[in-house]
């Protein structure tokens, strides 16, 4: 009888996960399913889950319309997440190996600074933060867009927490056959950590790519837009051509998906990370 | 060697903790001192106005408007992003096949932007004309189509900007409870066993729920803090050509219509921006109190 019950709670775990599975799945396939088809299956007042034929022809379109900057605001988003990436890595992790390693009397006291800026949301600064942008003459720039991100609080916690793990013993051998701070930092340490730079780089490769406020108010000009700005824009435009907004939105995620199938297992190990400690 | 030792920091921490004191501390204290301004345009103004700013903000009943929509928000998807990843979380734990599909396919929309989702939100599933999903759903049962998102009574775009924020989060969650799940000794299950506890209820209130504490907490507060920042989606879901409607505006829609729109009045922004960093401040530490942040037991 017991085991009855529990077979059946089983099966019925089971169901409840298929159906949520494929609820989460309907708004990828919405997004796909539109952006392949023309705009009177879109607007079809049958709904129908196939569209009547599938145009591959939506993506060329996409990059043909003169009157869309598509290609130039994918080409934005990829330097700006590649930089931001990369200039966060090098710049929250060699703080992060210099506060957990290097003695100095006041170490404490950067810590708290620089922890201190956890507690303010990063939106509420966006005014002051526009403000200085714009009194720099950075407006609608890459410098203006890269630049002030690069400085992140958490990713430099995130480093410190993990060298402060770090096994010592390699540091020791190193500094016997004579390497400063700076060779055993690139020659030994870094060499040994990859897992918790690719935690941290591709969380702050997601972030960079799908944020939005900050592209959108320093962004002004059509010429800095980001994929998110772009979509935006045209999501909020008076004309809206619905079969070449979904097929942007499409590729605009795409990148994106890739890095993270590829990529999960580093992705739950940044998150994990980054809830607890 | 002390000072050979105290200059490497600065080379490692130094062009760190630069950018971050440029980044950071300037703007906020350059926006503190705009904040007693009459700021127009301007980002070196000359008139002093001492608290106008601050009693402008506090008395324009926009402004308590967008914290009263912020604790609506917060009362809807606080609770219902952590009951439901937190089931989330206890269903995949416990399935045996096809766990890591699960896994991925609702932790998949994390890596969606909001303004995507917004799009499909918006321009797909609840469109609000015949042809939407969720109008095409509802005829199945008769319903008449619903305008989902200019619907002020009752206030169905609650709804579309809940269902957002959860479908692109809740699996985010879930893997911080996954993780907190993995922590758990089984050698606690164990003795509830022998103990005679039946597995479900009993053991989920009296051994998995103390023991993800440390956990429920640091969600708790990672879900207030994000939706205190919620811009993106309320932006793209409710802004057309025309603007912004004059409902459900949070917090930031507002500051950003306010310090960057037509009349760029920086001081009055700078002024919301610093009584906003207050209200979160206070909800932050209130809500660390309420919970026992400093409490030891349970995980952490």
């Amino acid at each position: 009888m017991d085991d009855a019950l529990v077979r059946a709670g089983r099966a019925l775990r089971l169901a409840l996960l298929a159906a949520l599975a494929l609820l989460f799945l309907v708004p990828f396939y919405l997004l796909v399913r539109n952006g392949l088809a023309d705009e009177r299956d879109i607007t079809s007042p049958e709904w129908t889950f196939f569209p009547a034929d599938v145009r591959w022809g939506n993506v060329r379109e996409l990059f043909q319309d003169p009157s869309v900057p598509f290609a130039r605001s994918l080409l934005n988003s990829a330097l700006i997440a590649v930089a931001t990436t990369l200039g966060t890595l090098l710049l929250a992790s060699l703080a992060g190996y210099g506060l957990a390693r290097i003695p100095y009397r006041h170490a404490n006291k950067v810590f708290y600074g620089i922890l201190g800026t956890l507690l303010v949301p990063a939106a509420v600064t966006f005014v002051p933060s526009f403000v200085l942008v714009s009194s720099l003459g950075w407006i609608s720039t890459l410098r203006g867009l890269i630049v002030p991100t690069l400085f992140s609080a958490f990713a430099c916690f995130v480093f410190r927490q993990y060298f402060l793990g770090f096994p010592r013993e390699l540091e020791d051998a190193a500094q016997v056959d004579g390497l400063g701070y700076w060779r055993t930092y690139w020659r030994v340490v870094v060499p040994n950590s990859r897992p918790v730079f690719a935690a941290v780089g591709t969380i702050v490769f997601l972030g960079a790519w799908n944020s939005f406020l900050w592209p959108l108010v320093i962004g002004q000009d059509q010429s800095a837009w980001t994929v998110q700005v772009a979509l935006s824009s045209f999501t909020t435009a008076q004309v809206v051509r619905l079969h070449e907004l979904f097929v942007a939105a499409a590729v605009s995620i795409l990148p994106l998906l890739l890095v993270f199938l590829c990529f999960q297992r580093w992705i739950v190990a940044g998150v994990e990370r980054s809830g607890i400690d | 060697m002390r000072r050979h030792r105290t200059l490497w920091f600065w080379v490692f921490v130094g062009p760190f903790a630069c950018g971050l004191a440029l980044f950071t501390y300037v703007p906020l204290l350059w926006s503190v001192g705009l904040s007693f301004f009459d700021a127009h345009n301007t980002v070196t103004p000359t008139h002093f106005t001492g608290l106008d700013n601050y009693a402008a903000m506090l008395r324009d009943a926009a402004f308590r408007d967008s914290l009263k929509t912020f604790l609506l928000f917060t009362a809807f998807i606080v609770p219902v992003t952590y009951g439901f990843s937190l089931a989330l979380a206890l269903m995949v734990n416990r399935v045996r096949w096809a766990r890591a599909f699960f896994r991925s396919v609702f932790f998949l929309p994390a890596a969606c932007s909001y303004v995507v989702a917004a799009l499909i939100w918006k321009m797909s599933i609840f469109n609000g004309v015949r042809f939407g999903l969720a109008n095409t759903v509802l005829g199945w049962f008769g319903g008449d189509p619903v305008a989902w998102l200019s619907t002020t009574d009752p206030p169905w775009y609650w709804l579309v900007i809940v269902t957002v924020r959860l479908w692109l989060q809740a699996g985010f969650y879930m893997i911080l409870f996954l993780a907190g799940l993995q922590r758990i000794d089984p050698a606690l299950y164990e003795a509830a066993a022998v103990d005679g506890a039946r597995p479900g209820w009993t053991v989920l209130r009296h051994i998995t729920l103390p023991q993800l504490r440390g956990t429920s907490v640091a969600v708790l507060l990672l879900l207030v803090v994000n939706a205190f920042q919620a811009f993106d989606e309320f932006y793209n879901l409710l802004s057309d050509a025309r603007g912004y409607p004059p409902y459900a505006r949070p917090p930031l829609v507002y500051l950003y219509y306010t310090a960057l729109g037509q009349g760029q009045n920086l001081g009055l922004g700078s002024a919301g921006a610093v009584i906003l960093a207050l209200v979160i401040a206070v909800v932050t530490v209130a809500q660390a109190r309420w919970l026992r942040l400093g409490r030891t037991d349970g995980d952490g």
